[in-house]
């Protein structure tokens, strides 16, 4: 009792003592009625202590906000760019880069893949001189940019490093992060281009790369997005996404990475759906799991190298084509759920997404709603104001007791591996499978009218599709960037852009070479995605789903 | 209907890898007794008219989410025809009211938009293969 006592005190006073360091932001932290509020409430374990349920660091969003990061992209980079800066001007504090499909995807514009999705789901990116528009007249020193895209990622980190460099800005200013989860392409959103291993092998050369030339950088954003996006449960998410972590590390680990050292670059992505307590459950448990993991699995001593830090954007599987407008409101909970989940940084969803991609105004509703979470609601002003509730700690246990479980059977798979777990999960179609279950079954409930889904299934009045306003990407994009591409190749030199690409195959014939540099110079000959996608593609192959119902 | 088993590929054509609703929209065909061929994704107009030939398909499903069906739509459409056959085509994903004209006209048999139920998607297959027979 006594011990049990003292520890308490420890604990506060510790907490106490990190809060008194951070830095604080101009604020009354008070309701709106005038009542002062403490940073945090409770009395076992404070926010910044390990396990880190409570959050990751001891003032939370007292010191800063979680940074509003809007994903964007759309036509060419000319079109991309001024978007950005659009989204900048109305207080967006970092950028988030939509490729479209060819890019995500290691093909130019002018492959016949490209056909009709040149531009549409994304900003189409070829070489260089696409990049150098897409970030015209922004500083890349002081803004943080993220960027999606998985398969070609060694591609697009190596153009935005050249841009950078152009603009006179050095690779360890930059800040942001580059998706480069492959693992979760194969079990989710397939945009991959090589099977694997050699995939990871890529990854490991970046991870290299960043720790040792980029320090502020993230070279990976793992992701259960698209895995929730793609039909799997909430601990699915959680359990898929954090295990695909281990893998990362045990990677790292075997390729003498220092796990102290990559630990703290690594960050994660998750979704924000619509069943509230679930979510923050979810977003409590992910921080608790990685941090335990980190320090009793792989052996890590610092602390920054335990902290499960992540982006959050809520669910647009959830968002309804029907009565759109009211996906504002779906969009507004979910926020909130990953608000008081402790989310680092947020992409709200716009509400005509369900039609197509996202009109100015509707980034704008969708960027003006977390804005109302972070300015108008309080809660910012308590660290975890839900941690200490009987049904929430359940809940977050019951999450961690799920993801355990699919721990345990990746572990057995990969007999002690989780990275071997996971590739023969990926081979023998385990995830895919489950996932498509969990969809099935979800549809299921929709179908039967168990479950509602407001203006899908229920409360159907009110849909007036005459009077829509969707952004459009027109043919001309495509033609705008077939002539662009083009004119590039044509005033390259072309003996350059061969010989860096012919070094490329060598080097990725070669295990004990990292790839980034040969990459970083390829792209500034204006070497193309496709073509450096296809300069490793001869030594690695590909990769083909097989085609699992 | 008899005991006739309707057979209905199904297919993500192009790059697009978004392939939750067409799994859903597989087994929605399943369970009500038709024989469903999932070629799976990255499928060529070519590639999709030489699987319909060689299954003798009553049908073609393609799931769209990345705004290229009025492209890839009426690509395949043609190639089928090109290819002198008549199997309706049918495409679901996300495509704006405004565009199921275009794509009627284009020769797409029907359109099945985001929320359609279990009961539209299977209905919506049988009546595309029922008109086509009664041409």
């Amino acid at each position: 009792m006594g011990s049990e006592e003292n520890q308490k005190l420890n604990a506060r006073e510790a907490w106490e003592l990190d809060y008194q360091k951070a830095s604080i932001r101009d604020d009354n932290f008070e309701t709106m009625s005038g009542v002062p509020v403490d940073p945090v409430y409770g009395d076992d374990l404070f926010p910044g202590q390990y396990p880190y349920t409570r959050g990751i660091y001891p003032s939370m969003y007292r010191s800063r906000l979680w940074t509003m990061r809007m994903f964007a992209g759309f036509g060419t980079a000319e079109d991309t760019n001024l978007r950005f800066k659009e989204l900048l001007r109305n207080g967006g504090t970092g950028l988030s880069t939509a490729f479209d499909m060819p890019t995500l995807m290691g093909r130019d514009s002018d492959s016949e893949w490209a056909l009709g999705e040149v531009g549409r789901a994304g900003v189409a990116v070829d070489t260089l001189a696409d990049m150098e528009d897409l970030f015209a007249e922004i500083d890349l020193s002081t803004v943080s940019t993220s960027m999606t895209i998985n398969g070609p990622a060694a591609t697009l980190l190596a153009m935005y490093v050249a841009v950078a460099e152009q603009n006179g800005v050095s690779p360890n200013q930059l800040a942001g992060t580059i998706q480069n989860d492959i693992l979760k392409e194969y079990q989710a959103q397939k945009e991959y281009i090589y099977p694997p291993r050699p995939s990871m092998r890529i990854i490991t050369d970046m991870v290299k790369y960043t720790t040792a030339e980029m320090p502020k950088w993230h070279p990976i954003s793992i992701s259960g997005y698209h895995i929730r996006e793609a039909g799997s449960t909430a601990a699915q998410e959680l359990a898929f996404t954090l295990a695909n972590g281990f893998s990362y590390v045990e990677a790292a680990i075997a390729a003498g990475q220092n796990v102290n050292e990559f630990g703290k670059r690594l960050s994660f992505f998750f979704n924000s759906h619509s069943d509230f307590f679930e979510e923050i459950g979810k977003f409590r448990a992910a921080r608790r799991i990685w941090a335990r993991w980190m320090k009793e699995r792989y052996g890590a001593t610092d602390e920054k190298a335990m902290l499960c830090r992540f982006h959050t954007q809520t669910a647009g599987v959830s968002l309804t084509a029907q009565q759109p407008e009211i996906n504002i409101a779906r969009v507004g909970i979910q926020a909130l759920a990953a608000a008081l989940g402790g989310t680092q940084s947020l992409h709200t969803d716009s509400f005509d997404e369900a039609l197509a991609l996202p009109t100015e105004d509707a980034a704008r509703i969708a960027l003006r709603t977390q804005q109302i979470v972070a300015h108008e609601t309080g809660v910012v002003n308590v660290a975890d104001p839900l941690g200490g509730s009987p049904y929430v700690e359940w809940m977050t246990d019951e999450m961690e007791r799920q993801a355990e479980a699919i721990f345990a059977h990746l572990d057995d798979l990969g007999n002690g591996s989780i990275l071997e777990g996971t590739f023969n999960g990926i081979e023998n179609g385990y995830f895919v499978g489950e996932i498509a279950d969990a969809a099935y079954r979800f549809e299921r409930e929709v179908n039967s009218g168990r479950r509602i889904i407001v203006g899908v299934n229920e409360f159907t009045d009110g849909d007036n599709p005459e009077n829509r306003n969707l952004l459009r990407i027109g043919a001309e994009t495509e033609e705008y960037q077939l002539k662009r591409l083009n004119d590039v190749k044509s005033k390259r030199n072309q003996e350059h852009v061969n010989e860096a690409l012919s070094e490329i195959t060598a080097v990725a014939n070669d295990p004990t070479r990292n790839l980034m540099p040969a990459i970083i110079d390829a792209v500034k000959t204006y070497a193309t995605e496709e073509e450096i996608a296809n300069a490793m593609e001869v030594v690695f192959g590909t990769y083909v789903e097989k085609a699992i119902v | 209907m008899g005991d006739y088993q309707q057979r209905v590929i199904l297919a993500k054509l192009g790059l697009d890898g978004h392939d939750r609703g067409i799994k859903v929209v597989a087994r929605i065909l399943r369970d009500a007794g038709m024989e469903v061929i999932y070629l799976g994704l990255r499928q060529t107009a070519a590639s999709i008219v030489a699987a319909a030939e060689e299954e003798d398909a009553d049908a073609i499903g393609l799931s769209m989410h990345n705004a290229g069906h009025l492209t890839l739509g009426p690509k395949m459409a043609s190639a089928l025809s090109d290819a002198g056959m008549d199997i309706p085509l049918i495409i679901g994903g996300i495509v704006p009211d405004e565009d199921v004209e275009e794509l009627m006209s284009a020769g797409i048999a029907a359109v099945l938009g985001p929320g359609a139920s279990a009961e539209e998607v299977v209905a919506t297959v049988q009546d595309a293969i029922s008109a086509r027979d009664e041409a």
